[in-house]
């Protein structure tokens, strides 16, 4: 049984996401382990997206079922709760292909955005806090600490004013992934953070998520395309192609496997020896 | 220059109380992009609130100043919660539901809300003009001069003090609650992308309620104001002072909240010039022409932002 079966944060099961007569994912099941970093791929239209749609309740799945559980043993089925729900109390936070940053607000706000639960508790509604009353002072305070800690995570506390939309782009990839963890999520779902950042972005990311896994108890299930990201960070890689799971282990084993490489490739498995003979694989 | 005086505190009184109920379209407008019809009447309910508690109150101008003042913050808060919950209700009822349906569905059923609101008010309440004794009287003279007409007089009265102060004070209050507090930041946050706002665990319904609660809450305050200075009600004064309101949203801007407060002062100020330097019958038409040759030379108002599109 492979490691990231014994303890899951969350439980794939049969699911299947039908739009009328196209199946988007087929049947799929696979775990996301505990404390993992997890990355899905496969080639485009695969069906990936989907999944996380599926996950962060974008989309009811049409059938099975997603098991998350924290790691003090609450178990949630996301597939039965709203989307702020399953932001709120499974704890399960993501970001997007493009991004979807409150461009209008600055830096700072949006990451007390994705504080406000806890503040909209201890407000009692806001009307604390337009007179400023302790209580909201407090949480207020604790809410910029926690975003200021992220925000000297991700290197832009000295941006903390400016409008997120004036940011450069790598860096509003990297607000993001603040403003996700601000919300304190036990499973962070990166729709491809590497996308459009420069070798020297896309290291500073690894380095990120890797922190993120070591020092919080948060794990990671993120898309990407960008295969050294991928080999570098995850510890376990599912592989998708039209909506059907055809690879599933750790980044080694996947790269090797000829279902992969053909369905990257575009050719049927037994023809993949030919064609590796031919690129000379 | 007195007679200018003069036009400019009755023209900033009624825009104030066009720039209170502007914010409740403005701020809705901004949250779920549509154009919340029955505003207006939540205005006309929140004045028949007013008008009911405070005739059983029965309070009338003699009664000593202190106690007055104190009289009506309870018909202020009265008529506040109670319009509030009429603000809730239309949206529960007639607006939510059609979420995520095409876009006219919701301006219809708002058409609809408003005509029911109307209605309901004229079966309850008669549709005759509910008359209200003037209970804050006296005020202040500040030039007097001699004029080949006779003495004219520079008056501010008490209400129009009242009316300016309050408004002023509940703008300050707002604006506080959307820039510093968790509300506020959530409202903004569902206005640029309610998706991703869910996303962060904001409960949208619930944001979007709220903002129909504190719209109402400041319709009602105008509709008290309305009815402090007017002196007469009817169930059709919605209708009208919604317009203009609407309008002054759109002047300002639709969606900016600054503009809103601008649009309407600027459209108490015109009306009250136009009546007072050309004529009142064409007051409606000079303020109407302003709103179409500002939108001709600024599309998105005087404080909106234009849509910039990405390509």
């Amino acid at each position: 049984m492979a490691s990231w079966s014994e303890n899951p944060i969350l439980k794939v099961e049969h699911l299947t996401m039908r739009f009328g007569g196209l199946v988007a994912i087929d049947d799929l099941s696979f775990d996301v382990g505990r404390g993992d970093i997890t990355a899905l791929i496969g080639p485009n239209g695969a069906g990936k997206t989907t999944v996380f749609n599926c996950i962060t309740g974008f989309y009811k799945p049409t059938e099975g079922r997603l098991k998350l559980r924290h790691h003090d043993g609450d178990t949630f089925l996301l597939e039965r709760m709203p989307d702020f729900k399953i932001a709120r109390h499974a704890k399960v936070a993501r970001t997007f292909q493009n991004i979807r940053l409150f461009g209008g607000m600055t830096v700072l706000e949006n990451l007390m955005v994705a504080q406000h639960n806890p503040l909209m508790h201890a407000s009692a509604f806001s009307f604390a806090g337009i007179f400023s009353l302790p209580r909201f002072r407090n949480a207020e305070a604790k809410a910029v600490e926690r975003a200021t800690y992220w925000l000297e995570h991700v290197n832009l506390i000295d941006r903390a004013d400016d409008p997120a939309s004036d940011l450069p782009y790598g860096a509003q990839r990297r607000l993001e992934i603040a403003r996700a963890m601000c919300t304190g999520p036990e499973l962070l779902c990166l729709d491809e953070p590497a996308a459009g950042l420069n070798p020297r972005e896309s290291a500073e990311l690894n380095k990120l998520l890797r922190y993120i896994g070591a020092n919080h108890e948060t794990s990671i299930l993120l898309i990407e395309h960008d295969m050294s990201v991928v080999m570098e960070i995850s510890d376990h890689v599912v592989v998708l192609d039209y909506g059907e799971k055809i690879s599933d282990g750790n980044p080694e084993k996947v790269k090797n496997d000829p279902a992969v490489i053909a369905a990257y490739l575009g050719v049927d498995d037994e023809e993949v020896e030919t064609v590796e003979q031919e690129v000379g694989v | 220059m007195e007679y200018f005086l003069q036009q400019l505190i009755n023209g900033l009184t009624l825009g104030s109380i066009y720039g209170l109920i502007a914010i409740g379209y403005t701020m809705v407008y901004g949250i779920i992009g549509m154009i919340n019809f029955a505003h207006g009447d939540i205005f006309m309910v929140g004045a028949f609130i007013a008008l009911i508690a405070i005739t059983a109150l029965g309070f009338v101008a003699s009664t000593g100043i202190g106690l007055i003042i104190l009289a009506l913050m309870l018909v202020l808060v009265i008529s506040m919660l109670f319009a509030a919950v009429y603000g809730w209700t239309v949206e529960r009822l007639a607006y939510r539901p059609l979420r995520g349906s095409f876009r006219l569905a919701p301006l219809i059923t708002a058409i609809g809300m408003s005509i029911a609101l109307q209605n309901y008010v004229q079966i309850a309440q008669g549709a005759r003009v509910k008359p209200l004794q003037p209970i804050i009287t006296g005020g202040y003279t500040i030039t007097e001069t001699m004029t080949e007409n006779g003495l004219f007089a520079v008056q501010l009265s008490n209400i129009q003090i009242l009316i300016i102060v309050t408004t002023v004070i509940l703008m300050t209050l707002f604006s506080l609650l959307i820039a510093k507090t968790s509300l506020g930041r959530s409202q903004r946050a569902c206005e640029q992308d309610r998706k991703m706002a869910a996303l962060l665990g904001v409960n949208v319904d619930r944001t979007i309620s709220l903002t129909f609660v504190v719209g109402a809450a400041l319709a009602a305050v105008a509709g008290l104001m309305f009815l402090l200075y007017y002196g007469v009600i009817d169930f059709y004064i919605g209708f009208v002072a919604g317009v203009k309101a609407f309008t002054a949203a759109v002047l300002g801007g639709i969606g900016s909240l600054p503009g809103a407060m601008l649009g309407g002062l600027l459209i108490g100020l015109i009306e009250t010039f136009w009546s007072g330097y050309f004529t009142v019958e064409y007051k409606d038409v000079a303020a109407f022409s302003i709103l179409a040759i500002v939108l001709i030379f600024m599309p998105s108002g005087l404080l909106g932002k234009p849509e910039v599109e990405k390509v």
